[in-house]
């Protein structure tokens, strides 16, 4: 394994408005130490990816961004949403979930109708209005490109919903709170080609209004959707930049390595 | 000896050793469902027991034993709930929780005799309720609580912790998330032990007879004061079980059909027993089913 | 501020929902640790009365034969011998462990091993029913079948020892058989595969691999089936006989500690020698369920350690 300089790192100032960024964040489990001072901004209705080798501490940095690891590892350093550092102690963890949503790497719909999986939040979240529900319902689920396959059968199991669907199913489940912003691991790398073309086709239209981070470790993928890319290699972040700068001309040599398949 | 001899002389001492436990097995159901079956009728189940005559019944025991068996789990499955929860939803690994999980071990593999001496100590003597079905559902519920605790704790852990962050990602409380989401993909598995522990509950004796005591006032069954004297809802009047109803009637041996009223009794609790072993498979598999499949 | 930035810093109903839920967890798990020292503390403090209040020597409990609580002996003390008791306790225990592990461990192989899909799918829920069988049920069965057995073979009332064992023998063995199967289910099934590889034969395999894997498993088992018959009262006190004497042989009246337990508490008088000797009985039974334990803990540790390596 080649082993690369740490110190060589290259984050691009982002210009635009940014939606959620960190400034050191550090993550221990227990002991061990996953994630080196991670410095990022996220521009606003962007997508942007997180790429690295399997281990690189994609997903311990996305799960910080919405206070996923509270229980699971020590975060310590800021992120900011709002000019508020969501990561101190008296943050309200709820609240920022609430806006800052999160569809994982295996479909995981609850074992409810998909009414229910999509409407169940929302009620505990003080949505009573039976027309607000019936709207979110069924916008939340055009959003996501599923509306035409499941209309009929809003009141069947989530669970009898093929992998793409489910998946879909729980994009739509998020985007029905109205989040600010949506936090994807891996949300295509257990389905197949079609499915996941769907699914790239619904992040693309849904960063008019959200703003998407999304890890991924097919490089194609990143490159296909996303705006920005940040590129992780054993917890730390080497490079951020413009997606067609890193795909085109890294200025790391570990990043061009890893994207042109001559990596460890 | 080869190995080829050896062999078969094994096979074939397991083969004598399964056939003569699954002989003791078959002869043990057959003869207790053989003898006690021709006696259970419409007048047994429903006539009161005789002391010391022939030919009673045991209307009231029967009725007892559900009474108490569901004042038991009334009491026993919150208390079960909250502390499973707290097992698999709350508990680090850390060595307080070494001591409760100990603690809880300690309580199951208690005799129940012990649990019944110490329901008779805490509840009939120090707390003077007497020999009542409330101090008798009450040392149920001690020796219930760890079984469906570690029912309740095992049926949750199994739900995959996709869930949870399913739930969690969404912005709702951990409770919310425990109750609405984990709680009910649990179901199947903590219905099979509550039906279960219930089998366990209904046949026991050694932790009531000092506590819900061995008589069996007359009641009325048309009273549904609970808090009158003679209403058969009254939770402060002592009440003899099924089980220690056959326990009574052998030890002391004053009935003079005590063995047809035991037989029968018997066959009565083990049918009641097999029923809530058939019905925990039959309700766990369907409502796993239900859950899983497609309306 | 906007409104998210506030609501992001205050609490909400979710906050209140958490609280709420933790302390209902915490206080019910709390609930149970109080019964348990609760239950430790009252039967420890009562057992210890006989020795700390009447006077009785620990020693003298544990070592003479003479149990009249009530009297006293020549020299003015307490005839307060549990031996008796605990021999006869320790007795059917041993005897009907010893009986049943054979039979048990035989069907548990069988179950696991060598039947079929079917034969397993028959047994075990027979089995599983078996364990759930009252004991009440068990103890009427030995005073209708295995009494009148023992009496017709050996005379005398055919109450005692021999009868107790075989009861418990019938009751701990669904027990063991199916704590059994559960350990040599989870002897992992590459070990069976790579010793039928190399040529070993079935009995080989089982005999030198897979009992040898689950040991502690199976010993575990064991433990238990004991635990459960030194605590089990009624099914054991129907048919012992109930005499508090030194057993002589296997067919004379006796009683174990639980059976003289349920006997006697009724019959005396709260506070009094008579009733406290029968707590220290008790404080006995408490003591042996929680060595039992221990061994299994024990156990299940050495278990672990030789898995790991
Ligand atoms: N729950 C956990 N407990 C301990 N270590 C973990 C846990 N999750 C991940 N790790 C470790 O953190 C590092 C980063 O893992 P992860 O963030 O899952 O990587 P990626 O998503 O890039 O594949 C890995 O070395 C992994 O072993
Ligand atoms: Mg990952």
């Amino acid at each position: 394994m080649k082993t690369y300089d740490f110190s060589q790192q290259y984050i691009n100032k982002i210009e635009q408005e940014v939606a959620l960024s960190t400034n050191n964040v550090q993550v221990h489990y227990g002991k061990s130490h996953a994630i080196f001072d991670a410095s990022l901004s996220f521009p606003r209705f962007q997508i942007t990816s997180l790429i690295g080798a399997s281990g690189s501490g994609k997903s311990t940095y996305l799960r910080c961004l919405n206070r996923m690891n509270d229980k699971i590892a020590q975060v310590d350093g800021e992120i900011i949403y709002r000019n508020t550092d969501i990561n101190s102690k008296k943050i309200n963890v709820y609240e920022v979930r609430r806006h800052i949503g999160m569809v994982f790497q295996r479909p995981n719909p609850f074992a409810k109708s998909i009414k229910e999986n999509i409407q169940f939040a929302l009620k505990n979240n003080g949505i009573n209005d039976k027309n607000e529900l019936q709207k979110r319902l069924e916008t939340s689920l055009k959003d996501a490109a599923l509306w035409d396959e499941v209309k009929d059968d809003l009141d069947k199991s989530a669970l009898a919903l093929s992998g793409g669907q489910q998946q879909r199913l729980c994009i739509a489940r998020s985007i029905a709170m109205h989040p600010d912003i949506l936090l994807l691991d891996e949300p295509a790398s257990a389905l197949d080609p079609i499915s996941t073309s769907k699914i790239e086709e619904t992040l693309k239209l849904l960063s008019k209004n959200y703003t998407i981070i999304i890890v991924t470790h097919n490089m194609q993928q990143a490159s296909r959707i996303s705006d920005y890319t940040a590129f992780f290699h054993m917890g730390h972040v080497i490079e951020y930049n413009k997606t067609k700068n890193i795909f085109t001309a890294p200025e790391i040599k570990a990043t061009e390595d890893y994207i042109s398949g001559d990596f460890g | 000896m080869n190995a080829k001899k050896s062999d078969k002389i094994a096979t074939g001492i397991i083969y004598g050793l399964v056939g003569i436990v699954v002989a003791i097995l078959i002869s043990l159901l057959g003869y207790i469902l053989y003898n006690g079956v021709p006696d259970v009728n419409w007048h047994f189940l429903t006539s009161e027991a005789q002391s010391f005559s022939a030919g009673g019944g045991v209307r009231d025991q029967l009725f007892n034993s559900l009474y108490l068996l569901v004042l038991a789990l009334i009491i026993s499955l919150p208390i079960a709930l909250g502390a499973g929860i707290y097992l698999s939803e709350y508990a680090k690994d850390n060595w307080v929780n070494d001591v409760i999980r100990t603690s809880i071990e300690v309580l199951s593999s208690l005799p129940s005799v012990v649990v019944g001496l110490f329901g008779y100590l805490l509840l009939v003597i120090q707390l003077n309720l007497g020999f009542s079905i409330m101090a008798g559902a009450i040392a149920l519920t001690f020796f219930n609580l760890p079984l469906l605790t570690r029912n309740i704790e095992e049926s949750l852990s199994s739900v995959p912790d996709l869930q949870r962050e399913a739930g969690t990602s969404l912005g709702l409380s951990g409770w919310k998330t425990i109750t609405k989401i984990i709680l009910p993909m649990a179901l199947p598995g903590i219905l099979t032990g509550l039906i279960l522990c219930s089998g366990r509950i209904f046949g026991e004796a050694a932790a009531l007879i000092y506590t819900a005591g061995q008589s069996a006032p007359s009641v009325d069954y048309a009273n549904w004061n609970p808090f009158t004297e003679t209403s058969f809802l009254n939770p402060m009047r002592p009440a003899e079980t099924l089980a220690v109803h056959i326990w009574k009637v052998n030890t002391e041996s004053v009935t003079p059909d005590a063995s047809v009223i035991s037989s029968a009794s018997s066959a009565v609790l083990i049918i009641v027993i097999l029923i809530f072993n058939l019905g925990a498979r039959y309700l766990g598999n369907k409502l796993f089913k239900k859950m899983t499949a497609a309306k | 501020m906007d409104d998210i930035q506030t609501r992001l810093q205050k609490s909400s109903r979710a906050t209140r929902q958490d609280y709420f839920g933790k302390v209902i967890c915490y206080s019910c798990i709390g609930l149970i640790i109080l019964l348990v020292a609760c239950i430790l503390y009252f039967i420890a403090s009562k057992g210890l009365a006989t020795f700390t209040q009447n006077g009785v020597k620990f020693w003298n409990f544990l070592t003479q034969s003479d149990w009249k609580p009530g009297d006293v002996d020549k020299y003015g003390n307490p005839q307060v011998g549990a031996l008796p008791m605990i021999v006869t306790s320790f007795s059917v225990t041993i005897l009907a462990a010893l009986l049943a592990t054979p039979f048990a461990i035989g069907a548990a192989i069988f179950m696991t091993e060598i039947a079929n899909k079917k034969g397993a799918k028959f047994l075990q829920p027979v089995i599983e029913l078996l364990v759930g069988i009252p004991s009440v049920v068990y103890g009427f069965i030995g005073l209708s079948l295995i009494v009148p057995f023992i009496r017709g073979i050996f005379g005398g009332t055919g109450f005692g020892i021999l009868s107790g064992t075989l009861v418990l023998f019938v009751m701990v063995l669904p027990t063991i058989t199916s704590l059994s199967v559960d350990s040599l289910k989870s002897v992992p099934m590459h070990y069976r595969q790579a010793s039928l590889a190399l040529g070993a034969t079935r009995w080989q395999t089982i005999y030198k691999v897979i009992l040898k894997a689950a040991a502690p498993g199976l010993l575990t088992a064991v433990i238990f089936g004991m635990a459960r018959a030194f605590g089990e009262a009624l099914a054991v006190q129907m048919v012992i006989g109930n005499a508090v004497l030194m057993p002589k042989n296997l067919i004379s009246p006796a009683s174990t500690l639980t059976s003289k337990l349920t006997t006697e508490i009724g019959n005396t008088v709260m506070g009094t020698l008579p009733n406290n000797a029968l707590w220290s009985l008790a404080l006995v039974l408490l003591f042996m369920s929680l060595l039992f334990n221990l061994i299994v803990r024990f156990i299940g540790r050495r278990g672990n350690i030789k898995n790991e390596r």
